[in-house]
């Protein structure tokens, strides 16, 4: 019984090969096939991880920054403004629309890491600035307009399949495998790590904190603005007011995921665990029939569950006085 | 949060200013840049600073500036509040929605006490549970937003005799010639202040917020501080919902969307590190009524509203990298 409670302890905490956040998938899962016969087809559940890879797109890169001790609030405005690119300047052919909208990601991404990197200045004001300030270029772009698609290749993008698997699944699957591997195997993964973990240490390990902040910023922009790309080509329109919150989405897939906002913890399999259970709750209780609201506070629930359950596992690893 | 502030000098990257003349435009700086777009667009538009305008601009602030008066104390306590603009949504279409129901005095009361409700909620868990504010307070906002939705049923609610009901004096009445909504902000930042400058309680806030470690050793109740900042922020936003609720005579589900980003725009302008233990109210006024003026005076040149967006980037990022450069030239004189 004893040993019972360790195992179940260490497994909560995230020790052991599964983490908790795939329980919980697999749970709710198992609980609304019996509720919808719907549920559990195919069809809806390739529908389920083509509605995540947007947010699921974003949080790829999101976690790279949170493991890295950061923050990004802007991603929501870059995935606007990528979207609106890529359908704005279709005129002068769609390669160069698309380049242009994944560019201006990078762009965005490379400016928020070089201001934190060279000022100093938090990642919450930067990206919080960065946020509105985006929001306003996409104004000014559009003239406050929605853009619609006239090349039908664009919106055709968006439905296609390869066989039964839906294109944007497979993009959103491949990308998280890419970004899993980099963030296991290579320098520049283990470096997040180090730095998410201990500023100073990294820098006394000789490795250079700022390049690594700065490169995950241009990679969460990158992936941003991809996901805005491809989130134009499922609707074939971009409005100026499109990605509005998508950045609190994005930051509870990550934290449900078990990332660690104080850095130096997390991973790619926790943050896919994450969006999923975020489209599976959202499209289970649709196949229910229980009105969207209550999705919004059974999240909310949920997250601070989280918090409860993850404090209470290590409360001696964040041991503090209180009175 | 990130952690490159709070480590030493190594880690922050900036450059150290250099001159006396530099040191003091940093320390000042916020009040200056006020001063000066003042000037540049009162050359530009000549309405820009005429006493009508600027009222105007004031009462279009004060909403901001209500809730930002508790957020800041908040985050002097070293905490976020995210869930402002969600608990703004809530109170509003709590208000206007019971007026018709139970009456103005009875509605005004149960929302100030649900609104409360939802701030100690938020207190309890930041404070006794001692979660981080950041994600407590998102989780808030959505499960607030939801609620309202649920309580709502997706619809829109308004008063339906507007003319006869004294409640429309929070958003549109005068006092002395001047808005109640000014008023009310001028009010609450004026006893915030005093309140946070002037007594123990202040003290402890700002001792809490600084360094929670001493703070405990020095016998202060953290999690009564922090609870309690909480409380502040939420009867804040409780008075900006009279506001705005009585000013719209009606409201929708999401009427608060997007405020806390503002109000978190206006604080960090004015100076106040969102590490907590620093900044003031008065500073807080300040980058509100710079967020208003700007919007104000770009529109009044010509440009649409917009474009206040980029600019508040800009200014953002500066405002804040001044007063960061400021610190570190103090902290390296002190030690050097």
């Amino acid at each position: 019984m004893v040993n019972n409670m360790i195992n179940v302890k260490g497994f909560l905490k995230g020790g052991g090969f599964v983490q908790p956040i795939w329980v919980f998938v697999i749970v709710i899962t198992v609980f609304f096939s019996f509720m919808s016969d719907y549920f559990l087809s195919v069809g809806n559940l390739t529908n389920i991880l083509v509605q995540t890879s947007t947010i699921g797109l974003i949080a790829l890169g999101m976690t790279y920054v949170m493991i890295n001790g950061n923050i990004d609030l802007s991603v929501g405005a870059i995935l606007g403004l990528a979207a609106s690119l890529s359908v704005g300047l279709q005129d002068y052919g769609l390669a160069v629309a698309v380049i242009a909208a994944l560019a201006s990601g990078l762009i965005i991404g490379a400016i928020n890491g070089l201001i934190v990197w060279k000022t100093g200045v938090n990642a919450f004001i930067v990206t919080l600035g960065a946020m509105i300030g985006v929001r306003g270029l996409i104004f000014v772009y559009t003239g406050e307009q929605s853009f619609y698609a006239t090349n039908f290749a664009f919106s055709d993008f968006g439905a296609a399949s390869i066989g039964p698997f839906p294109l944007l699944a497979i993009i959103f699957l491949v990308c998280a495998l890419i970004m899993h591997l980099v963030l296991k195997k290579t320098g520049h993964g283990r470096n997040t790590f180090a730095v998410g973990g201990n500023a100073e240490a990294a820098l006394d390990a000789g490795i250079r904190i700022g390049r690594h902040m700065t490169i995950n910023f241009i990679i969460v922009g990158f992936f941003a603005a991809l996901a805005g790309v491809l989130l134009a080509t499922q609707m074939g329109a971009a409005t100026p007011n499109l990605g509005r919150d998508y950045e609190l989405w994005t930051i509870t897939a990550v934290v449900l995921g078990g990332t660690k906002l104080t850095g130096g913890y997390g991973s790619i399999t926790g943050t896919l665990g994450g969006v999923l259970a975020i489209g599976i709750l959202r499209n289970g209780m649709n196949m229910m029939q229980v009105p969207a609201f209550y999705v919004l506070v059974i999240l909310g629930v949920i997250l601070i569950s989280v918090l409860v359950i993850d404090q209470k596992l290590n409360v001696h690893a964040s041991k503090g006085v209180s009175i | 949060m990130a952690t490159a502030e709070q480590g030493s000098n190594r880690v922050m990257f900036g450059r150290v200013s250099k001159s006396g003349l530099m040191s003091f435009l940093s320390a000042q700086g916020i009040l200056i840049f006020f001063l000066l777009s003042m000037v540049v667009f009162s050359f530009f538009s000549e309405q820009f600073l005429s006493q009508s305008n600027v009222m105007t601009v004031v009462r279009q602030a004060s909403i901001i500036g209500i809730i930002a008066v508790g957020v800041t104390v908040v985050i002097i306590g070293g905490n976020l509040d995210l869930s402002v603009g969600s608990m703004l949504s809530f109170a509003t279409v709590l208000v206007v929605d019971l007026h018709d129901k139970v009456g103005p005095t009875t509605a005004i009361i149960l929302m100030f006490a649900l609104t409360l409700m939802v701030g100690a909620i938020n207190g309890f868990l930041v404070g006794f549970m001692r979660l981080n504010s950041l994600i407590v307070t998102l989780a808030m906002l959505s499960a607030i937003q939801g609620g309202i939705l649920i309580y709502s049923g997706g619809q829109n609610v308004d008063i339906a005799n507007q003319d006869g009901t004294w409640f429309s004096v929070f958003g549109r009445g005068y006092v002395a010639g001047i808005a109640v909504p000014v008023v009310i902000f001028a009010v609450l930042a004026i006893i915030v202040q005093i309140v946070m400058s002037y007594t123990s309680y202040g003290r402890r806030i700002f001792a809490v917020g600084g360094n929670p470690v001493a703070a405990v050793y020095s016998g202060i109740r953290k999690n009564w501080c922090v609870f309690s900042t909480y409380l502040i922020s939420a009867f804040c936003v409780a008075c900006a919902a009279l506001v705005l609720g009585s000013r719209v005579m009606g409201s929708q589900n999401n009427v608060g969307q997007g405020y806390e980003l503002l109000v978190l725009a206006g604080i960090i302008l004015g100076g106040t590190s969102l590490l907590g233990g620093a900044g003031s109210i008065w500073k807080t006024v300040i980058g509100v009524l710079i967020l208003g003026f700007i919007q104000n005076g770009l529109l009044l040149m010509g440009y649409p509203y917009y474009t206040q967006w980029l600019v508040t980037w800009v200014i953002i990022i500066l405002a804040v990298w001044l007063d960061l450069a400021n610190k570190r030239k103090r902290l390296l004189t002190t030690h050097s």
